[in-house]
């Protein structure tokens, strides 16, 4: 292609025209921080300022909806006389840089926790940037060992991806010890590949059976026809896929539609599944999951009721996982003594001593922490019968 | 040998997802001689707009697909009329960088009418397969996608070959300035591609989800961009080029995941891809056009 | 000041005082505490966007190849600075040092793949070398994907993890190892050592290498080439090798930018550098204008901006962002906004007819 070159006045127009829009999108902005410094001024007396950080448009935005979403719901539930919570969520589009960019916009609101960010990558950034400012830092879904590595401020609310491995492993060898096992995971996305780095090692440590080891990347996500005909010819009769529930659904239907009957099972990310619009949900029938949450359980009914009143959709464990994360914010404040006009360096210290003593009746069970920040709570293998969660 | 079959069939299905977008992307460059980036996400809206008519208004397939059809062709005629035909005098790099701008408006305003949870796609067309290709794990979709294909192709060629609006596009195609000079309406005839496009985009979206059932508003992005890579393959403005290249990339792939890695397939893909740019470079049906001095 | 004469030249040099310039106001505000953070965060982000603009701007504005993988070159060399500044973290303690190593080594390595892509992709013209330096950026992107890379007392150890079925632990690493890149995890626990200066110090390198490359006699050749292919070779100038000197010029600097922007962030995936980055650069250099290297640096710097900005509209966002983006590109291109601002600045292009 030859390229002629622009005559001068087309690019000074250019320069014109991109200052002028760009001049006009910075004034937006500063308006806008203008009027969130005010209304953070007028609530200065009793708001403490959760912030959140999820992915709310790009191929990733269902999961960082949830979150935000459920620490929406979370600061309304848990503001009680003498201790209220704001709240502010950003968008991360699922990227680190944007995702550090997010939090620095909450730092200059004011924020005193961040209930965030969604996904693993991007929280590894921020939990960085945390550590340097002090600012306390809970994650609801964020699951590798490498988000808390080392950073005493911030906590996880989900299972960490070797714990998750690990159990599953253990699992399925006490429980399936015969089956041939496939496993299906992404191999682009750090949740997927740390559970099953993970696994594979258990699995190894327990004699478990596998047959075929399968990856898939985002874009190539649409379709599992190849991985499950490679598992189906080595002979498995179980897939372990710790995957997400969007692409899982595709790769229920596609064995499916090959008439390939065998046993699924997947981790936290397949909490979900049920919810996706369109999806027959007896192709998951027999599926297994580990995971903390249960919308069919009764404990969780108010919480359900309020979410789908609020959303309209069912939560899933993100969601959960970011309403137990305002949860143990709102505990730990109590613990420490902390009130809304506690500089954020101060309240970060205190939290995070505090959160190492505190014991969290959550949604998503009896959470209390370790000193590595990571989470202690027992994981509950579910198995789906007639569309509803039954423990396995 | 089974294996190798069915691996065989799920390339030939993949593909030939690959071949009907890949239709619609030739016809659009080979005319209007602009990548249109814009054109995965017109097939995301079909998609959108098909299961919306099934769903919640409880429409017979047939109604959603014309449905979907008519949808995107405004759309496609609105985008060419708004976004790209004030750029017609301004260099390709311009209408480039709009059709990227128009793909960014597409995938945001789908998110803010139809959410970002995903939606799985029910297929919109089901029958017994008969039985050496059941065995296989051909699906009915994929039968209706190949048959499609083909359906589409001939008729593309006839209309570009045959027709009198096919012969002005075909001008046009060649040089613009001369079109217009042998009185042919050169701003409609680029509507009316884009206007074919955008209805194959429709089709291809349902067809498309149809096989592949998840469907969000980044759906159409990355199918887009493989559809792009098979007509560049089979020699981009070639219409049975566009066919060709379409399945063979979707043999390539699942060649490459079944019996190399799963991991490297897209870029093995991508490397058969540049050593048959370098043996031809204008693609394998192409028409190389050597430079006049 | 005889040599600021020419009219060229002197735009070379307002060039650099406005950066100059530019730097030294953000710094000093910066210092003042006036810059909100959301904005001081993506300083260093902007230089590199800034580097990767001006770079690609070589290729396709100066060159006139249409490259679509720009964020490759990125990619390796963030990867390859990455793992040269966490394996001297103890062997060289100053960061600053440290930084300019990596940065160097990014280069280097960005170079060497632009090289090696360069030779194929080169004989190749128009759209079809477009989708093959697309093709190369995705290859870019996986086979990065399948490093796995850690150090220890022994050295480097790297396994390329063909199958899928590697981990970390197969490295082996003795006691004291790190693993730094850990497939598509990407690296993560990098030292941020990138800082605003440094970005700064690239630019600055960026445009002198570049305006000079153009102004010189092989930038002529490679806008002659550009210009008219045939002529070019008919009068004996090597289409290739003009060609591969900017397109592998431009890879190096991409990777020096690489390095700086994985040293600012601790934790990298390579899916970052995909498809839609090399786009984003490109949007940088066609609103810029095609081979106006200030232009460049204007709109790298306003468009990404503009993302966080537009923060206020919240779920609207990327709307805004994308609707922005087409009026710009129809307002800059509309032919009588062309002639209203020619009317009111004539004398602009008599100074174009001499210029880039």
């Amino acid at each position: 292609m030859s390229i002629n070159m622009n005559p001068a006045m087309n690019r000074r127009s250019l320069i014109a025209g991109v200052t002028g829009l760009g001049a006009a999108g910075i004034l937006a902005g500063c308006s806008d921080g203008g009027a969130a410094a005010e209304g953070s001024a007028s609530a200065a007396a009793g708001g403490f300022k959760i912030g959140s950080i999820g992915p709310k448009t790009g191929a990733t935005a269902s999961y960082g909806i949830s979150v935000t979403n459920g620490v929406e719901l979370g600061c309304k539930d848990f503001s009680v006389d003498g201790l209220s919570f704001e709240c502010k969520s950003e968008d991360s589009t699922g990227n680190a840089e944007t995702a550090v960019n997010a939090y620095n916009t909450l730092v200059d609101w004011g924020m005193q926790a961040l209930v965030g960010p969604t996904l693993t990558g991007p929280s590894v950034s921020v939990a960085d940037q945390c550590n340097t400012d002090r600012t306390f830092m809970i994650t609801p879904s964020a699951s590798s060992e490498d988000v808390t590595a080392g950073k005493d401020c911030v906590f996880q609310i989900c299972f960490t991806d070797p714990n998750q491995g690990r159990n599953a492993a253990l699992f399925l060898a006490e429980k399936y010890a015969d089956e041939k096992i496939a496993v299906i995971y992404n191999s682009g996305d750090a949740y997927s590949s740390g559970i099953y780095t993970a696994f594979t090692e258990q699995a190894k440590a327990s004699k478990l059976q596998v047959v075929s080891e399968e990856s898939f990347k985002d874009d190539s996500a649409s379709s599992f026809n190849n991985q499950l005909t490679k598992a189906q010819a080595a002979g498995a009769t179980l897939i372990f896929a710790p995957i997400y529930y969007t692409p899982a659904s595709v790769l229920l239907t596609n064995a499916h539609d090959m008439g390939y009957d065998v046993t699924v099972m997947g981790c936290d990310g397949m909490d979900g599944i049920l919810g996706v619009e369109g999806f027959d949900t007896s192709y998951a029938e027999g599926l297994l999951l580990m995971t903390p949450f249960s919308a069919d359980d009764p404990a969780s009914a108010d919480f359900v009721k309020a979410y789908q009143d609020a959303y309209g959709e069912t939560p899933d464990q993100f969601a959960a996982d970011a309403y137990d994360g305002v949860h143990a914010v709102a505990e730990a404040i109590k613990k420490a003594g902390v009130t809304p006009d506690t500089a954020p360096e101060d309240s970060c210290e205190k939290l995070a001593a505090a959160m190492l003593e505190i014991t969290v009746e959550g949604l998503t069970g009896t959470l209390s922490w370790n000193d590595k920040g990571q989470v202690e709570k027992d994981p509950t293998a579910f198995v789906i019968k007639d569309g509803k969660y039954v423990q396995a | 040998m089974t294996v190798f079959l069915q691996y065989l069939a799920n390339g030939l299905a993949m593909g030939s997802v690959y071949a009907i977008i890949a239709l619609g992307y030739t016809m659009v460059y080979g005319i209007a001689k602009m990548l249109n980036f814009a054109h995965g996400d017109v097939i995301m809206v079909g998609a959108y707009v098909s299961f919306c008519a099934t769903s919640y208004l409880g429409l017979p397939a047939w109604l959603a697909v014309v449905l979907s059809i008519a949808a995107c062709t405004v759309l496609g005629v609105l985008i060419e009329g708004l976004a790209y035909k004030p750029l017609r005098q301004a260099g390709p790099l311009a209408v480039l960088i709009t059709a990227i701008g128009v793909s960014y408006l597409l995938q945001n305003a789908a998110q803010l009418i139809w959410g970002a949870t995903p939606k799985n796609f029910t297929a919109i067309v089901s029958f017994p397969v008969p039985e050496p290709l059941a065995s296989l794990n051909v699906s009915a979709v994929s039968i209706t996608t190949i048959a499609v294909c083909l359906v589409i192709m001939a008729a593309l060629m006839w209309f570009t070959g045959r027709t009198k609006m096919g012969k002005a596009m075909r001008a046009v195609s060649e040089d613009k300035d001369a079109a217009r000079l042998m009185g042919i309406n050169v701003n409609r005839t680029i509507s009316m591609t884009f206007a074919i496009g955008s209805a194959l985009a429709a089709l291809a979206g349902v067809l498309m989800c149809s096989y592949a059932p998840v469907l969000q508003p980044t759906t159409g992005a990355m199918p887009g961009i493989k559809a792009f890579t098979a007509a560049v393959f089979g020699g981009i403005g070639s219409i049975p080029g566009a066919f060709i290249g379409g399945i063979l990339l979707g043999i390539i792939e699942a060649m490459a995941q079944a019996y190399i890695s799963t991991s490297l397939a897209n870029s093995i893909v991508f490397a058969v891809l540049i050593v048959v740019l370098l043996v031809k470079p204008a693609g394998l049906l192409g028409r190389y056009v050597p430079e006049k001095v | 000041m005889n040599f600021l004469k020419d009219k060229v030249t002197r735009r070379d040099f307002i060039t650099y005082g406005l950066v100059v310039a530019a730097f030294a106001v953000v710094s000093l505000l910066a210092a003042q505490g006036v810059i909100p953070r959301s904005l001081r965060g993506q300083l260093v982000p902007v230089t590199c966007y800034v580097v990767m603009a001006i770079s690609l701007n070589l290729v396709v504005g100066v060159a006139g190849d249409l490259s679509l993988g720009h964020a490759g070159f990125m990619s390796v060399g963030a990867f390859s600075g990455i793992v040269t500044a966490m394996s001297l973290t103890e062997a060289i303690p100053d960061p600053a040092i440290r930084l300019a190593i990596s940065m160097v080594v990014g280069a280097l390595f960005a170079a060497v793949a632009g090289f090696l892509i360069g030779i194929p992709v080169l004989r190749l013209r128009g759209d079809y070398l477009a989708i093959v330096t697309l093709a190369f950026g995705e290859i870019i992107k996986e086979v990065v994907n399948c490093l796995i890379v850690g150090v220890d007392s022994t050295g480097l150890h790297v396994i390329f993890n063909v199958g899928g079925d590697k981990t970390v632990a197969d490295l082996h690493l003795l006691e004291g190892g790190v693993a730094i890149i850990k497939g598509a995890q990407g690296a993560s626990g990098t030292a941020k050592i990138a800082t605003f200066a440094a970005g700064f110090v690239l630019v600055m390198i960026t445009l002198v290498v570049v305006l000079n490359l153009v102004r010189s006699r092989a930038g002529r050749a490679i806008m002659a080439v550009r210009d008219n292919r045939i002529a070019a070779e008919s009068v004996g100038l090597s289409v290739t090798k003009y060609r591969l000197i900017a397109f592998v010029v431009s890879a190096a600097l991409a990777g020096a930018a690489g390095a700086l922007y994985g040293a600012n962030f601790s934790q990298l995936s390579p899916a970052k550098f995909d498809f839609n980055t090399s786009i984003l650069v490109l949007v940088f250099v066609v609103l810029g204008g095609l081979g106006n290297m200030r232009g460049s640096i204007i709109a790298a710097v306003l468009l990404t901006i503009l993302p966080e900005a537009l923060r206020g509209f919240s779920d609207y966002r990327m709307l805004v962002y994308a609707i922005v983006l087409i009026l710009v590109m129809l307002f800059t291109n509309n032919p009588q906004l062309k002639l209203l601002i020619g009317k009111i600045v004539p004398k602009r292009e008599e100074a174009a007819a001499h210029g880039e």
